[in-house]
């Protein structure tokens, strides 16, 4: 199983400047497989910036992070200690990230004038896979998410909603262990938000990993909320009690 | 391997889902680029096809032919220059050519008039002439002579075939009593002189032989005949050059704005792209594709377009440039002549430069940290 | 289910390609075998060239300097329509006056 262990990792903007600036501090932390964390804290508390980090789109200045219960393409075979993606060159950690991550966005981030299928499929097109086989996946993820009749249409046709499960069936077709979500609800209405959370119930059972950033009660009230972290000022004030 | 085919049929697939989005705008950009490449691919043809001709024609051209200058123009050779030529050492044979333009008034067509071993009364036209004055085998021609009283009738032994229109096709034959009679042409002299020579690495020396003993003889010798073609279709060819530079420019700055103005939207593309999980060479390939998929098939389609335009229909386009007001003008069809390096140097100009203008400007967009689209 | 497995664009663009690659080397081919055949094709040009000690093609034919450009004078690169007169270099540009051509 995945899991992400954290050990004083810290991330300084403008290194070496007068407007040097200590995003996220010496924060450890372990992130339990197969269940649902959420990051929580006032803005420019440094949640994005944790995630991005976890997520291997940006490197820590320092600190450790081990993946461990995962196999990239270029390892021989899973590693049974866990990978320590800090020092990984760039190619190999870009191939963590597209297998191991799915990213949620909170402004969706989907690409407009595409089809719906195709952002869907996007993540998968520098792979090298079949485009049989994620082509598949995809139209599996759109019926799944009931956006099945949209899969042709642009993807500014579609409401909020919808757009919100595009994003999700994105994140999700590489088939990665850990989705990751930054503020999720934060263009959603009250019911919408709740639509999401059910989804995020769906992806819990069926045993991803799951990771979002966001001050709406919505989702760190849920009841499917494991944990809750709460951080301020780039440290992190509680982790919540282990689950 | 078949990873790596199938990385860039994914990455071609999106580059042409993307480039569909604008399909006015980038089915305009194929159809100029096209449109410029066939011009120019057309040019190419029809000129490499027209110096080959041209080429064959003077191949059995004369070794020399020798002018006589009055006055710094030409003028007609006294027979008895051809007699002390043909004594030169050197000289094979001297042919004295009876030749001439007549312009035809009724039609409006400058007919080129020459002479051959032929009974008199008889004619044989280029097929151009028998268009012209709708006239063929057997039928009478009449010519108005220049002592202005009696217009000769000609009849039509033989128009000249088809084929041989580049050639021929404004030419009249005729015998030499008929000449002479039609341009009241003086007894004694020839048009100019045509030399063949025993050697032909000895041309020069003997045009200075000639000019030596006929200071206003003017030998022309074939190597200039040569020259003067080359820079003849240089000249027309360059014409056309001109006209064709403000469409090029046009498209070049057209092309420029299109491929280095990269957007912000654009850039937020590649953004997005690279949070998803793209490399910053995958976003590059996207972009190689976004240009050489406009730019391969331009040339393709440009290329393929120029040769049925040049070899199958004789190049109809180049006739209003090439015709210049002559209302003679000859049926043609080139034997395609084509030359790889030319062709070579077009693909390279047509994809190379459009294709890296896409990609650079997106260099550095391509770099940005994956973690931008994060805070966007 | 949908169909997500439709005919993909770059199958049809490298489709296309393959098509007009073909068809160049298609032309590239026809050049040749009439390359190959243009002896005879050019055989009665060849021929009346040869007999009458022809030096140019008569392409352009509205001037005496472009009927014979190999014969052309040095001193007037440029010659005019037969019943235009003379001036350099214009008259190359420059059509007869239309009276006296009608
Ligand atoms: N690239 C950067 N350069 C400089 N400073 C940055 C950069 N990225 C983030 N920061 C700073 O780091 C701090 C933490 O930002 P971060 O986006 O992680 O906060 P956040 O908790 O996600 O806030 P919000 O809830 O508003 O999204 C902020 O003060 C921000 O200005
Ligand atoms: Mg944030």
């Amino acid at each position: 199983m995945n899991m992400i262990s954290l050990t004083n990792i810290s991330k300084s903007f403008h290194v070496g400047k007068a407007s040097q600036f200590v995003a996220v501090n010496d924060v450890s932390l372990d992130i339990e497989p197969g269940k649902v964390t959420i990051l929580k804290g006032p803005s420019g508390s440094g949640k994005t910036t944790l995630m991005t980090l976890i997520g291997c789109m940006a490197r820590p200045t320092s600190g450790r992070i081990v993946l461990s219960g995962m196999r990239a393409a270029w390892m021989a075979s899973e590693e049974p200690a866990g990978v320590e993606i800090t020092s990984l060159p760039e190619r190999f950690l870009n191939d963590i990230r597209r297998r191991t991550f799915g990213f949620v966005f909170q402004q969706f981030n989907l690409l407009k004038g595409i089809s719906v299928l195709e952002n869907v499929m996007l993540p998968a097109y520098p792979t090298g896979e079949d485009h049989r086989e994620f082509a598949k996946r995809a139209g599996v993820l759109l019926e799944q998410f009931s956006i099945a009749r949209h899969a042709s249409s642009p993807v500014e046709w579609l409401s909020g909603g919808e757009l919100q499960r595009v994003a999700i069936a994105r994140a999700l077709i590489n088939d990665p262990s850990v989705i990751i979500a930054d503020e999720p609800t934060a263009h959603l209405d009250t019911a919408l938000s709740r639509e999401f959370m059910t989804i995020v119930g769906t992806l819990k059972k069926a045993g991803k990993t799951i990771l979002i950033a966001s001050h709406d009660p919505i989702v760190f009230d849920s009841p499917l909320a494991d944990r809750v972290v709460e951080m301020r000022d780039g440290v992190i004030t509680s982790s919540g009690p282990k689950p | 391997m078949n990873r790596t085919i199938e990385r860039h049929k994914n990455i071609l697939e999106f580059s042409l889902s993307s480039l569909l989005r604008r399909k006015t705008k980038n089915a305009s950009l194929l159809a100029i680029y096209t449109l410029i490449v066939f011009a120019i691919a057309s040019l190419l043809f029809f000129l490499s096809a027209m110096k080959r001709e041209a080429l064959l024609i003077l191949k059995d051209a004369p070794d020399m032919v020798v002018q006589r200058m009055e006055a710094g123009r030409q003028d007609l050779v006294p027979l008895s220059y051809a007699k002390e030529i043909a004594a030169l050492r050197g000289v094979r044979e001297v042919k004295p050519r009876l030749w001439g333009y007549y312009y035809d008034s009724p039609s409006g067509g400058n007919l080129t008039v020459m002479t051959a071993e032929m009974p008199a009364g008889f004619i044989k036209i280029g097929s151009g002439v028998s268009r012209l004055r709708r006239a063929t085998a057997a039928d009478v021609i009449v010519l108005q002579s220049y002592d202005n009283e009696v217009p000769l009738m000609l009849e039509i032994e033989e128009v000249l075939p088809y084929e041989s229109e580049l050639a021929a096709a404004d030419l009249v034959i005729m015998s030499e009593l008929d000449f002479r009679k039609l341009f009241k042409f003086p007894q004694g002299h020839a048009t100019d002189l045509a030399l063949t020579v025993a050697n032909p690495r000895e041309l020069s020396t003997l045009a200075g032989k000639i000019v030596d003993k006929f200071p206003d003889a003017r030998p022309i010798l074939k190597s200039e005949m040569l020259r003067t073609y080359d820079s003849i279709f240089d000249w027309r060819g360059g014409m056309m050059l001109v006209m064709m530079i403000a469409a090029v420019l046009s498209f070049i700055i057209f092309a420029w704005d299109r491929a280095t103005g990269l957007s912000a939207e654009e850039r937020k593309e590649i953004g997005i792209l690279k949070s998803i999980g793209w490399e910053t060479s995958d976003v590059l390939l996207l972009k190689f594709w976004e240009g050489a998929v406009i730019s391969l098939s331009a040339f393709f389609f440009g290329v393929i377009a120029a040769y049925v335009h040049v070899y199958f229909f004789s190049a109809p386009l180049f006739q209003p440039v090439l015709k210049g007001w002559s209302v003679l003008y000859p049926q043609f069809k080139l034997v395609p002549a084509v030359d790889t390096y030319q062709l070579g140097v077009l693909f390279f100009l047509t994809v190379a430069p459009y294709t890296f203008a896409t990609i650079i400007p997106c260099w550095r967009a391509a770099t940005i940290d994956p973690d931008a689209a994060m805070r966007s | 289910m949908i169909k997500t497995h439709r005919i993909r664009k770059s199958t049809v663009f490298l489709v296309l390609t393959i098509v007009n690659v073909m068809a160049f080397s298609l032309l590239m081919l026809h050049a040749r075998s009439v390359q190959g055949r243009a002896g005879e094709l050019l055989a009665s040009s060849s021929r009346i060239a040869r007999e009458l000690q022809l030096t140019d093609l008569c392409l352009f034919t509205e001037a005496r300097y472009t009927r014979h450009p190999a014969m052309g004078d040095v001193h007037a690169a440029f010659q005019d329509h037969p019943i235009a007169l003379e001036h350099f270099p214009s008259g190359s540009l420059v059509p007869a006056p239309l009276p006296l051509v009608r």
